[in-house]
């Protein structure tokens, strides 16, 4: 390989996956009032694997980027991937407006441009959205191959060819293309890290850099507008039978059997 | 009442006049796949349809495809490039088709193919996709479970072209039509500037049972079931019993009782089946994004906490170890 591994990895801090979230009071949109917030948990695997490969391939990687496009919160999420490993930070702040995967493609494919990224790691998915979106339009901005949802990544330092298993309906494939490339994470790709309290405080140490959409010359407005939200209607109140008799006949009872 | 008629006549009035949809179909040994049966259902909820097939063995699947109610006419683009589904390929080819034809939306499953492509297409076309839908309210505003389905959300885009993936288990599979349509060539891509990966090897689980995604009956195993000897010994015997399809909880997939593509939750499956047995799954709203909509939900467990027992239709409370043989006998017996 011509040049070293210059990593980027795109995190987002989203409503923690614990919490049970509620429609707010407005109806316009998730109740985030005291709510936990925390990495998305996709994005924490993408830090873990570039940290991975980092240790992995000694003197391989130059750098790991770590970028978040939030409100000023999402430094908290920047700073623990710092603890974790990663080099440098930049948050797009956007303020408390909620971009779209599109926005964000495009703000992270200019940072990527101007950093000369070449290993991109995001989350499969966003768990607030569900969008699966914004890796795919990176990749697509970029024109560079896209390998989804990983749960193997083996990069051959010397050739910049990247052999990744990824899951597909039925089962997974594994594929290969040539750097620079997109992948984004799978749950089973690896086991995140906590972070150390030595670690965090070398983190407040690393460099968090602050941009705002207009310096990437990216217009925030969104093409989608939320015109409810609601949640789903509750199931009615279930039965607790004693015995596997009494269960068979009210499966039949109800047609389900 | 009156408003919500006026306005869906009025969408009806719309739709004739201005949308034309593509829906991409995915196709396996020439066969359509399931979700694609489903994703012509969606489509056709917002007009005739052209669907587009493309790969080995596309001409073939077209032909199934032409015979579906709401399909006006069948593309084809028979090339190997196309094998395998990769991003790379799909987009500049359904690209091409977009321009040639002008189609107003495009469909595809929210399959790991739809997954992959249609995000990629938005780049391309600049306009911003949505994902998973699960219902359509007019020709651009749809319905899509957020959250974890924990929320629904109804979105209107303002994008000039619609780029939708729709979730199977939202829309009835389309059935044979009364007519024939049309297959033509599709417009060919220029696959030159496209980055290439390749494909290494596949390994998909082979199984004689229903297709999880669109099986009437589901049985799951979670983390209780302990090893992949009970795993194997408990949910597949009642599985068959019941001509259903096997599911697993994460827990289950990580401990490694059961294959990753098993997975039922926010990231395997979405299942929504008539039936739906819960054996030794505690239900995490992860796992429970994936089955809620179960017409009927079982829960057997020996935890009085579990959380599922508040969702599901039926508990049982006991030890799985006990209660499942002595079920599946029952069953088989009935």
């Amino acid at each position: 390989m011509s040049s070293k591994l210059r990593i980027m990895v795109p995190v987002k801090r989203a409503i923690d996956f614990a919490v049970k979230p509620r429609v707010n009071s407005a109806k316009t949109g998730v109740e985030t009032a005291g709510v936990k917030f925390s990495i998305n948990p996709f994005d924490d695997i993408a830090v873990e694997e570039a940290v991975k490969i980092k240790e992995a391939k000694k003197g391989a990687v130059e750098s790991i980027h770590v970028v978040s496009a939030g409100s000023s919160k999402a430094q908290e999420v920047l700073r623990q991937s710092l603890a974790k490993g990663c080099d440098t930070s930049t948050l797009i702040d956007v303020g408390d407006a909620s971009v779209e995967p599109l926005t964000v493609a495009k703000m992270l494919a200019k940072l990527a441009e101007e950093d000369k990224s070449n290993l991109i790691i995001l989350g499969k998915q966003a768990i607030d959205d569900d969008s699966n979106h914004t890796g795919q339009m990176l990749a697509g901005l970029l024109n560079w191959p896209q390998v989804t949802a990983a749960s193997k990544v083996d990069i051959n330092e010397s050739t910049g060819e990247v052999t990744v298993e990824h899951e597909v309906d039925g089962g997974f494939e594994t594929v290969s293309a040539s750097l620079p490339m997109i992948i984004t994470t799978d749950l089973r790709l690896n086991t995140p890290r906590y972070a150390t309290l030595p670690n965090i405080m070398k983190a407040k140490k690393k460099p968090l850099k602050t941009v705002k959409p207009a310096d990437l010359g990216v217009d925030i407005a969104g093409r989608l507008e939320t015109v409810s939200v609601s949640e789903p209607p509750p199931r009615p109140a279930g039965i607790k039978v004693n015995s596997v008799d009494e269960l068979i006949a009210k499966l039949k009872e109800r047609g389900a059997l | 009442m009156l408003s919500r008629i006026v306005f869906s006549r009025f969408a009806t009035f719309q739709k004739t006049r201005l949308a034309s949809t593509l829906a991409f179909l995915e196709h396996s040994s020439s066969q359509l796949t399931p979700g694609s049966l489903n994703t012509v259902t969606a489509a056709s909820k917002l007009g005739g349809v052209t669907a587009l097939l493309a790969g080995t063995g596309a001409r073939e699947a077209a032909t199934a495809a032409a015979q579906l109610a709401g399909v006006e006419k069948v593309l084809v683009a028979e090339d190997a490039a196309y094998d395998h589904g990769f991003a790379e390929k799909i987009t500049p080819l359904v690209a091409a088709n977009v321009a040639k034809h002008g189609f107003t939306h495009v469909v595809a499953p929210a399959s790991s193919v739809g997954r992959g492509f249609i995000p990629r297409l938005g780049a391309a076309l600049d306009v911003q996709p949505l994902s998973d839908i699960i219902g359509v309210e007019s020709e651009n505003t749809f319905v899509r479970p957020i959250y974890a389905g924990n929320i629904i959300t109804t979105v209107k885009t303002s994008d000039k072209i619609v780029l939708l993936t729709a979730r199977g288990t939202a829309f009835p599979p389309a059935q044979k039509g009364e007519s024939t349509a049309p297959i033509e060539d599709a417009e060919t891509a220029d696959l030159s500037a496209t980055p290439t990966v390749k494909f290494i090897s596949e390994h998909l689980a082979k199984s004689e049972r229903p297709d999880l995604g669109s099986a009437t009956r589901v049985v799951s195993g979670g983390r209780a079931l302990k090893d992949k000897e009970s795993f194997d010994s408990l949910v597949y015997p009642l599985a068959d019993a019941l001509g259903a399809a096997v599911g697993a909880s994460r827990a289950a997939v990580d401990a490694g009782y059961a294959d990753n593509s098993l997975q039922v939750g926010q990231t395997g499956k979405v299942v929504a089946p008539e039936l739906y047995i819960a054996l030794g799954i505690s239900g995490a709203i992860q796992h429970l994004a994936g089955m809620k909509d179960a017409k009927t939900i079982v829960c057997i467990n020996k935890d009085p906490e579990c959380p599922l027992f508040g969702l599901a239709d039926f508990s049982l409370e006991g030890d799985i170890f006990q209660i499942v043989p002595e079920l599946t006998e029952k069953i088989k017996n009935a």
